[in-house]
């Protein structure tokens, strides 16, 4: 069989019998079975939870959102009962007793959970490359990375190991991956689907993102997992907006950088170009305070970071605190040292005054435009080991993604189009607090402009 | 002559008495629980949890903080704590630094610095060569009022706590138990030299000592009492031999009735703290409308007792150091107000009030013990006839107008009564026959 792109080309297949829930999952397991040994995709494969799932799926409702959609998570979502590392060594035998909110909503909604994915260890990284147990190889180039630190959740939904997968975005660990991997991947608005249950990075930045080939797709995950649960308090409820049917897009002139890659300016000005074809008005506008987005980010990340891991002290979870990786150590040390006594003022302090004043750039920015059009990495996946040696380099990669996470605001990463050596290349799009439902007709209306195709790598 | 001045703060930790922990739902009231049967991934601090704060134990911290004269933060804010410890599983506590809910106050004329809310760290239980961690109490809710070192003397400190105990149970805050453990007291203490005549050198004024000793692990009044007199005695006897005191923190060993050291401090923490990003900052006002509702205080009932009631003092303190009890005591006085003296008498002195659950029943009860079996009709009116055959005199001088002294012949119809006359009837009878004489 062919394995299906979308959530309506699954439900279509299962409702008109075309197949059932359990030859979806074998086509599934199948295509895990064939290349996860060498592409380091999946840590866990919960093929009985999957073929459990499924028997009811057949048997009963196949009505609800995601009834017979195969689902993977990034392994720092919780699941009752399945091992959950982080990617970590530290993690290496941990169970919990309890899921992620967001896991038992999609699960709720019918979705079949097949396993659990490679991603940094802790989610720290933009490449897949610091997991502890290996790294993952993006499915469009073996040579190349897959992205990070969901490096897992875009190579399962582009291998076809999985249809749909939840990622996390605290600097751009969904939408970069995505991006890499010819995927939509949406960072939610800060404080709409519950962080309850997601192994913390870095509690403020923090976000549940979310992999699937269309942005349909996406919007129906995300109307799944949003809301209140009363176990995250910075969470809050609202209303899908009616959505207008005019609209006004910026792009920052602060964008346009050194470091990006021709084919990314290039594809940048064609997205304009298309937006303006359907009537669309783009607009320059900026954004002054850019520069300061990494080493603000690098100053509150690791500062919590430093906080979230003091808990694996050795004395819980089995592994002494030496199993740490190198980056998790480099972003405790960072932290410690920003939220010293002395220093606390200097780094961090100061750190939350200009993280106030880049909201107040994209407060100004949103009284204008509708969105804005970013790219989402300043190159196509890099190649396997280009940026390990320099993790100053590495973290400039998070130069287009880290606006989102420290403003608040939502982004959704779609892919656009191929480079020359063939590897996906997209941009994201940024829109007010709240404003989910808004980015999703922009991206649908791009992708219906372009005649936009889902396909699988392998 | 005093040589030093003692100059003594107080931490304060009360457990409220809310029916969850501080920010899961785990119950509070963790006492004589079965280990580690109270708990969840949030007080386990396993990872993925997160907090959520316990509006009840929000609004009795700043009822406290009322009660107290404390401004409320209008914006409060929780703040990450952080240190490695095995009783804290997160290794960060999640309390308040900057911007508590409560700032300032005062009590018996002590200055509050603040009132903040915190979580509770798990138990630690040492056996042999096993450390053993209970997490019941891991996350509790925990108030915590720190005063300015204020304190002279080892009695104020006493009072103070006292009174504060008194308070919590009044706003119903806490039962505040020193031995259940939801009120837990260390004191910080040093020593600073008086000049000669006990005069304190004026440019020293306001300046502390550059140490403090923390003592901890006070589990009762008489410990607190006992410990602050044997550091008291220790620091005095150090100083005199011009030694120089230590920052530590000491307990106290009741067998040998002196403080220990364990654990000295070089520097200060470091905490590492910065605002919790997982709890947005509080709105306080929305909390102030609902903790406005303040009961009478301690001191305004004692005020109100010695006035209305023109009880002893100490017959006051005891009745208003049980809240129930002074309200059952005004129940009481409000169905006999003639037997306010009684009521008192025996509920202080006989405990009556414990066998009759109403006041209604008590009261019916000292009636029939107060009423007495008078002298006859026919017993009182022999009695007045001899008393004014045997004073003559008295009964001229009434009839040439000296109408005091009918004072002096109710006193002696009532001896030869043996007190069992009517003291009405008495006075009646008297002036009837008295006027039969003029």
């Amino acid at each position: 069989m062919n394995i299906p792109l979308t959530i309506k080309e699954t439900q279509d297949g299962l409702k008109s019998k075309k197949f059932s829930a359990v030859e979806l999952v074998d086509a599934y397991l199948a295509q895990i079975k064939k290349y996860n040994s060498e592409y380091n995709v999946f840590l866990t494969v919960t093929e009985e939870l999957a073929y459990a799932k499924a028997k009811e799926i057949d048997r009963g409702d196949k009505t609800s959102h995601l009834a017979g959609v195969i689902v993977s998570y990034k392994d720092i979502f919780l699941t009752k009962g399945v091992r959950t590392t982080a990617g970590s060594k530290i993690l290496e035998s941990y169970i919990p007793p309890y899921s992620a909110t967001s896991v038992s909503r999609i699960e709720a909604a019918g979705a079949i959970p097949i396993g659990k994915l490679y991603c940094d260890a802790f989610a720290h990284g933009a490449s897949g490359e610091n997991s502890d147990f290996g790294r993952t190889l993006n499915p469009w180039g073996k040579e190349y990375v897959p992205g990070g630190s969901s490096s897992g959740s875009a190579a399962s939904v582009s291998a076809g190991m999985s249809l749909i997968s939840l990622g996390s975005d605290t600097g751009g660990s969904t939408r970069q991956p995505a991006n890499f991997c010819n995927l939509v991947g949406l960072k939610p608005t800060y404080g709409v689907i519950p962080r309850y249950g997601v192994i913390s990075m870095s509690s403020s930045l923090d976000t549940i993102g979310s992999f699937a080939h269309t942005v349909d797709d996406i919007e129906i995950m995300f109307d799944v997992m949003r809301g209140t649960d009363g176990y995250d308090s910075t969470v809050s409820n609202f209303k899908k907006p009616n959505i207008k049917n005019k609209f006004k897009l910026g792009i920052a002139k602060e964008y346009f950088i050194d470091g990006l890659d021709s084919e990314v300016e290039n594809m940048i000005n064609d997205v304009k170009k298309t937006y303006e074809k359907i009537g669309i008005e783009v607009v320059e506008l900026t954004l002054p305070h850019t520069k300061y987005m990494v080493p603000v980010y690098y100053i509150i990340q690791p500062a919590e970071v430093s906080s979230n891991l003091g808990r694996f002290d050795g004395i819980r979870y089995g592994s002494a605190r030496q199993s740490f990786g190198e980056e998790a150590k480099r972003r405790i040390m960072i932290g410690s040292y920003v939220l010293s006594a002395g220093y606390y003022d200097a780094y961090y302090e100061k750190a939350m005054k200009v993280r106030t004043k880049i909201i107040n750039d994209f407060d100004e920015a949103f009284k204008t435009v509708d969105a804005i059009i970013s790219p989402v990495s300043p190159t196509p996946a890099f190649k396997l080991g280009a940026n390990t040696s320099d993790p100053l380099k590495m973290y400039l990669e998070d130069i287009y993604t880290t606006t989102a996470n420290l403003v608040g605001i939502p982004g959704l990463a779609i892919p656009s189009t191929f480079s020359k050596s063939g590897l996906p290349i997209g941009f994201q799009l940024l829109g007010p607090r709240f404003s989910e439902h808004q980015l999703f007709e922009l991206g649908k209306k791009y992708h219906k402009e372009i005649d936009y195709k889902p396909k699988i790598a392998l | 002559m005093q040589k030093y001045i003692n100059i003594i703060g107080l931490e304060i930790h009360i457990e409220p008495n809310t029916k969850s922990k501080m920010f899961c739902s785990c119950p509070q009231d963790h006492f004589g629980a079965k280990p580690n049967t109270q708990t969840c991934p949030i007080c386990l601090g396993l990872p993925g949890a997160l907090p959520y704060a316990n509006k009840e134990a929000i609004k009795k911290t700043i009822k406290l903080g009322l009660a107290l004269g404390s401004k409320i933060s209008e914006k409060s804010k929780f703040y990450r704590k952080h240190y490695f410890y095995p009783d804290l599983p997160k290794g960060y506590q999640i309390s308040q630094k900057d911007n508590p809910f409560c700032v300032g106050g005062s009590l018996m004329s002590k200055k509050i610095n603040h009132i903040h809310l915190e979580e509770d760290a798990g138990k630690l239980i040492h056996s042999g060569d096993e450390s053993l961690i209970d997490f019941n109490r891991s996350g509790c809710a925990l108030i915590e009022i720190v005063t300015e070192p204020v304190f002279n003397n080892v009695s104020e400190v006493l009072s103070f706590v006292k009174e504060l105990q008194l308070i919590a149970r009044y706003l119903d805050i806490s039962n505040a138990d020193m031995e259940k453990g939801t009120m837990r007291l260390e004191a910080n203490i040093s020593l600073k030299a008086l000049l000669g005549g006990g005069r304190m050198d004026s440019r020293e004024v306001g300046n502390l000592p550059d140490y403090k000793v923390e003592l901890k692990n006070i589990n009762s009044f008489k410990f607190l009492e006992k410990a602050l007199k044997a550091e008291i005695e220790r620091q005095t006897k150090a100083l005199d031999n011009s030694e120089k005191l230590k920052q530590e923190t000491r307990g106290y060993d009741e067998k040998t009735k002196t403080t220990f050291s364990q654990r000295t401090k070089t520097d200060s923490d470091d905490y590492r703290y910065f605002p919790e990003p997982d709890i947005s900052p509080i709105n306080s006002t929305e909390y102030i409308v609902h903790s406005t509702k303040i009961p009478e205080l301690p001191q305004a009932k004692r005020d109100r007792f010695m006035d209305m009631y023109k009880l002893p003092k100490d017959y006051v303190e005891i009745l208003i150091s049980d809240l129930e009890r002074a309200n059952y005591f005004e129940q009481a006085v409000k169905l006999a107000p003639d037997l306010t003296k009684s009521i008192a008498d025996l509920m202080i002195n006989k405990n009556m009030d414990n066998e009759y659950p109403e006041p209604a029943g008590f009261v019916k009860k000292i009636v029939e013990l107060t009423k007495i079996e008078y002298a006859s009709t026919s017993d009182l009116e022999q009695a007045i006839k001899d008393v004014l055959f045997e004073n003559p005199n008295i009964v001229d001088s009434y009839i040439n107008g000296k109408g005091q002294v009918i004072g002096f012949l109710i006193g002696q119809v009532q001896k030869v009564l043996q007190g069992k006359g009517d003291p009405k009837m008495i006075n009646v009878k008297l002036i009837e026959s008295l006027q039969k004489n003029i």
